[in-house]
């Protein structure tokens, strides 16, 4: 979230200092509206494949952006699961922007016809967001299935035919891709698309194979140079970690958990973050009496995160002020204490505790929806990785 | 930060695309036609922002929420980095 900090007649506190206290609504909230999927992909930070039979109704789901529109919540980041297999989601969508709840969705482009395209480029106050893991079939297709690649590029050029106008191009940085953000940039260029690449972070399958495809300590300074030179590529703000490398990346530096960010999962249970499903972070249920908006007021969990934390073994270092620590889920789901350095610290201080911590140590990620047991990632060979866009 | 010149004395409007939402600290100030947010930093700016479009002078609107004369300038910056991000407006 990038914001306009309008200069002001009263200095107040630094503005990190006023959204750590917490907002009277998150301003990134995460919608997940089915753990079905067509993919699956072995990053899926929900671990989803299988409709929930609990998951939200039309009318449940209406009455939660009615909710929405009340806190005046000015846009929810849609996912899933794949979000357009729920047959009510076109409806839910013209609800809640008729409700003046923006919808920005992310979809891996399976339903993502002309017809589609072209409903989406009549819709005002919509964001699409196409989810590709790789510029390529091959470095895609390992990771997210084979043929998905194909598919986002046919939703694509959709999108593009219908004169929908800036899309975004959405990519998880691994190991496996980051040679190709040049490539990445160029698929977004020839669509007239932004670019968006955010963090991989241990959480639902991507606890499983975090080890092997978060980037390596190398690639992580390759990447923050990369991101300094480009200002106009979207980040989420989630590689706020690698500010600690010099001068901060743009946006809001602090993990927004229960403070600016939160989910409401497909059944209704409400997290401090996308990355954080596990009981732990648990805050309640927008089906309980008083909705969502009690839960944000008054979840105790959500109050605690709010609340001025210690910076553990970070205490001591220079560069928190820019980093602050990192990010909690990837803590979390590593076995790390929440207080202290992330696993990927770009100083190398999350090393020693993450060496000695190993996979089923580790808590493990709940609210599990995978189809089959654990995905591994088809591990490709560096050599083999293309550098360059195939178009 | 923003240096724009901002004419007190013309009559100005919250865009009718922004969307104001009361936070602990001032206000968030979205614009639903930018999808910009912007920070009010501060109540009494959120005062003089709702009281615009009922008087005829932004001088007017920060007179009647009670800003010191001496406090203008620094009200007028603050007011035209606002109208830089269009949340407010000349009408
Ligand atoms: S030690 Fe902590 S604050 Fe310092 S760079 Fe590492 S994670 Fe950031
Ligand atoms: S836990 Fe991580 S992903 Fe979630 S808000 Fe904090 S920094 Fe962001």
């Amino acid at each position: 979230m990038r914001a306009d900090t309008a200069g002001q007649p009263r200095r107040t506190a630094a503005l990190t200092e006023q959204f750590k206290a917490g907002l009277a609504a998150p301003i990134c909230l995460t919608w997940e509206l089915t753990y079905a999927c067509n993919l699956a992909c072995v990053h899926c930070l929900s671990a989803s494949g299988r409709r929930d039979p609990r998951e939200l109704s039309t009318a449940e789901c209406m009455r939660v952006v009615d909710e929405l529109e009340r806190m005046q919540v000015f846009y929810a980041n849609i996912g899933g699961g794949e979000p357009t297999l729920r047959p009510d989601f076109w409806d839910l969508l013209d609800y809640s922007v008729a409700h003046h709840v923006g919808i920005k969705f992310s979809t891996n482009g399976v339903r993502l016809d002309k017809r589609a395209a072209q409903r989406l480029a009549r819709t005002g106050y919509v964001d699409v967001q196409i989810s590709i893991d790789g510029a390529t079939a091959e470095v895609n297709d390992a990771v997210r299935g084979i043929g998905s690649f194909a598919m986002a590029r046919r939703a694509m050029d959709a999108l593009a035919e219908a004169g929908f106008g800036e899309f975004k191009i959405s990519i998880v940085v691994t190991r496996h891709n980051v040679s190709q953000l040049d490539a990445f940039k160029q698929i977004a260029d020839e669509y007239g698309a932004r670019l968006r690449v955010t963090r991989l972070r241990p959480s639902g399958r991507a606890a499983d194979c975090w080890d092997d495809l978060h980037p390596t300590a190398a690639q992580q300074r390759l990447l923050y140079d990369w991101l300094c030179a480009r200002p106009d590529v979207l980040t989420g703000d989630s590689f706020f970690h690698l500010s600690a490398f010099g001068s901060p990346l743009p946006g809001l530096n602090l993990c927004g958990a229960g403070r600016v960010v939160c989910l409401i999962d497909p059944v209704g249970d409400v997290y401090a973050c996308p990355f954080v499903l596990h009981e732990q972070f648990r805050a309640g249920n927008v089906r309980q009496p008083g909705g969502f908006a009690r839960v944000w007021r008054e979840s105790e969990l959500l109050r605690r995160l709010r609340e001025p934390a210690s910076a553990g073994a970070c205490a001591s270092c220079g560069q928190f002020d820019a980093c602050q620590g990192g990010c909690m889920a990837a803590k979390f789901f590593t076995g790390l204490p929440l207080d202290g350095p992330d696993p990927e610290c770009v100083l190398g201080h999350g090393q020693p505790e993450l060496a000695s911590t190993c996979l089923p140590d580790r808590p493990r990620p709940s609210a599990g929806h995978s189809r089959t047991g654990r995905a591994a990632p088809v591990l490709i060979p560096a050599d083999r990785i293309a550098t360059r866009a195939a178009t | 930060m923003h240096h724009v010149a901002f004419d007190l004395f013309r009559a100005y409007r919250l865009s009718p695309a922004v969307s104001l939402r009361a936070e602990p600290f001032g206000a968030l100030a979205y614009h639903f036609g930018t999808r910009r947010l912007s920070l009010v930093k501060s109540p009494e700016l959120v005062t003089v922002l709702r009281l615009l479009d009922s008087h005829d002078s932004a001088a007017g609107a920060l007179d009647a929420a009670g800003v010191p004369i001496r406090q203008r300038a620094r009200y007028a910056v603050a007011l035209a980095a606002l109208a830089d991000s269009e949340v407010i407006g000349a009408r």
